[in-house]
């Protein structure tokens, strides 16, 4: 067990260099290839050739292609200083440089971001797991009745609308026309009851979408370990029906499951981008498309590498609970 | 064979107006439908037997004969867990120790699972979770029936493994099933299902995954525990070879019916079904010349949802033409008794059966 977790933290720390060298790669190396200049959009349209110049000196941008990704690399874990065109700009660790349109440092943005689009995710999560499965278990167990086939239609309708028509359609109904929650995104620290109401919303409406995912793949994982061999002997032991269902196919259902909390909850920590800007969340997701929008690269940046260190960790957690759950996981 | 008339049952669920049983196990007619979109599978169509403690009853039968949906109609598992609209239709009557099971509460028929009859299945890796251990397994198994705690639960399991042959059982009773061999495995399973010490037991092909040298090993098991329990024993398998010597009674099926039934001895030595015949042409046999070819029953086993008119077996009989008027193709041939408890369902008549079987049949055997 001991030794799996240190191969598993091995492969995790081997991707996130790569990935970090891929993120250079695609940020720094294909502009330049597509003939953009980073130092020009750095200083604005119609600059002073020497400001441009003077900011490529500071950037490091003529220096050779593995000098930039070490200076790149090393300010992510240990800080840089950019120094020429006479002063001299410490960044510290770790440092995913400077937003090209405020000069504002990437990453006390993306902190202080951070905590709002975990909390979504976080707490979504915990509504769509709950509904996601009981829906799907409900469904398995009562195929082909009435109750399984409209909970797959609300399934299927969580899946195919879009967050933008579910996100505004509760927003119109539950904030404008009914005037039971006043939808406006208030920091935890002020108010909870405020940060609470703001956030019930945009958490219904995310679980909403995932719940359906969830629901269609309990149900469908559910009824294939119904038909298993060791469900059949769980019964010819004696056990009630209620058990078999309980300890022997749920635990297996998890497994699947599990796979896909693990990747999703990663996948959202780079924002949900849809739902937090139908609510104005002042979440990583919202940042990102006005980066998006402004070309504004280090933050993109910043933000592809924060997504996959999540998505690495979730991947890593999940690693671990499967060798927890399947005795098998642990020889591998 | 006789039917036995008075119920010998004062225990046990009243079954209005249906007599009892006095064997330990009688199943009567039992027949076991599934609706599909194709229609009406009848997997199994009128089968009865009877089973008396201490003995052995082999099924045999080609895939798709019926042997492992009677077992399963038997320990209730058609009915168990069976969600959604389409359920198995089941008719008959199924008579264990004075109890009727098919008309019985469903709960009722639950604490008997695992307790007065237990089943061991084909494959041993799929029939045992993955992710618990054997010991939990077997203790699971123990507790659902026994009120004890977990330690005293536990010492019942480790003396089950070493009973049923496994080395170091205080050390293997908290490995997983995905650790142990083919063979182990089987031996746990039988483990687990003999814990709760029940009158009757079920093996579904118990040898069917395993290789041949193992094979051995599990059936001699199996005979021994008959001997030390007591208890009745089903054995369904395709494999003559398997029962030859472990079954006091055989039952053969062919499209979810029997065509023929009795005392082993007779069934083996003097077989008066052609497609029993044909079993035993297609299996090998160390004491025969190698040069000699197997003899297969020739066609595939039938639908199920249209069996063939008349005879279920005529397509495939090389004596379909042997009785007159084309009888085997119109009638269905009705379980007659040919001999001593040996009962067979043929049109040929006892002469031609006999004559067939000495002259060409037994010959080359």
């Amino acid at each position: 067990m001991l030794a799996y977790l240190f191969r598993r933290l091995f492969a995790a720390a081997v991707m996130l260099v790569v990935i970090i060298l891929v993120v250079f790669g695609i940020f720094f190396l294909v502009p330049k290839w597509a003939g953009v200049d980073i130092a020009s959009s750095f200083v604005g349209k119609q600059a002073d050739p020497a400001a441009v110049e003077a900011v490529r000196q500071k950037l490091g941008l003529s220096d050779p292609v593995f000098v930039q990704a070490w200076e790149f690399f090393k300010g992510i874990f240990a800080g840089r200083t950019y120094s020429g065109g006479g002063d001299v700009t410490q960044c510290s660790a770790p440092c995913f440089g400077y937003s090209f349109r405020s000069e504002q440092a990437v990453w006390p943005v993306l902190t202080e971001r951070f905590p709002v689009t975990l909390a979504l995710a976080l707490g979504a999560a915990v509504l769509w797991l709950i509904f996601g499965l009981a829906a799907g278990v409900l469904s398995a167990l009562k195929r082909g009745t009435l109750w399984d086939r409209a909970a797959m239609v609300v399934a299927l309708a969580g899946v195919s609308l879009p967050i933008y028509f579910t996100g505004l359609l509760s927003l119109a109904i539950f904030s404008h026309s009914l005037g039971w929650i006043n939808a406006e995104f208030v920091p935890l620290d002020e108010s909870f009851s405020g940060w609470f109401g703001g956030m019930i919303l945009p958490w219904i409406t995310l679980a909403f979408l995932y719940a359906a995912m969830y629901a269609r793949i309990t149900r469908a994982t559910m009824m294939e370990i119904l038909g298993e061999d060791y469900i059949r002997t769980a019964r010819a032991k004696g056990l009630k029906e209620q058990v078999v269902i309980r300890k022997h196919a749920m635990r297996s259902t998890l497994t699947p499951l599990l796979t896909m909390l693990g990747m999703d909850l990663g996948a959202l920590m780079g924002g949900a981008v849809l739902t937090e800007t139908t609510f104005s969340l002042p979440g990583l997701g919202q940042k990102v498309l006005d980066a998006i929008k402004n070309q504004d690269l280090p933050f993109i940046l910043g933000v592809v590498l924060i997504t996959s260190l999540a998505v690495l960790i979730a991947n890593l957690v999940v690693d671990v609970l499967y060798a927890v759950i399947d005795p098998r996981v642990r020889l591998a | 064979m006789t039917e036995p008339s008075k119920s010998g049952a004062a225990v046990g669920e009243p079954t209005g107006d249906a007599p009892g049983s006095n064997a330990f196990l009688e199943v009567r007619d039992l027949k076991v439908h599934f609706p599909t979109d194709d229609g009406l599978v009848k997997s199994v169509d009128g089968l009865s037997f009877q089973l008396e403690r201490g003995k052995t009853l082999g099924i045999v039968g080609e895939s798709g004969s019926g042997k492992s949906v009677t077992s399963l109609g038997i320990m209730g598992l058609h009915t168990a867990g069976q969600y959604g609209r389409r359920k198995a239709q089941i008719s008959g009557e199924i008579w264990l120790d004075g109890t009727e099971l098919l008309s019985a509460d469903p709960d009722h028929v639950r604490k008997l699972r695992g307790r007065q009859m237990a089943m061991i299945f084909q494959d041993p890796l799929s029939a045992l979770h993955p992710y618990y251990t054997i010991g939990k397994q077997i203790v699971e198994a123990y507790r659902i029936h026994h009120d004890v705690d977990k330690k005293t639960a536990r010492r019942r399991a480790v003396e089950m493994l070493d009973r049923v042959g496994i080395p170091q059982p205080d050390k293997r009773v908290d490995s997983y099933p995905h650790e142990f061999s083919g063979g182990m495995r089987q031996r746990a399973m039988i483990a687990m299902s003999l814990v709760n010490n029940p009158e009757l037991l079920i093996a579904d092909e118990p040898t069917t995954a395993l290789d041949v040298t193992v094979q051995a090993q599990i059936l001699d098991l199996i005979r021994d525990l008959q001997k030390e329990f007591g208890s009745a024993v089903i054995v369904i398998t395709h494999d003559l070879g398997v029962v030859a010597e472990l079954a006091d009674d055989l039952l053969v099926m062919y499209g979810g019916r029997c065509v023929e039934r009795g005392p082993a001895e007779k069934v083996f030595y003097e077989p008066r079904h052609p497609y029993t015949w044909g079993l035993l042409g297609s299996m090998p046999r160390l004491d025969r010349d190698q040069q000699e070819r197997l003899i297969p029953v020739k066609g595939s086993p039938p639908s199920l949802i249209n069996l063939p008119s008349g005879c279920a077996f005529n397509p495939r009989c090389p004596y379909a033409d042997v009785p007159k008027d084309d009888v085997t193709r119109t009638v269905r041939p009705e379980l007659t008794e040919i001999g001593s408890k040996h009962w067979a369902a043929c049109h040929m008549s006892q002469e031609q059966r006999e004559r067939i079987w000495t002259e060409e049949i037994a010959p080359k055997l």
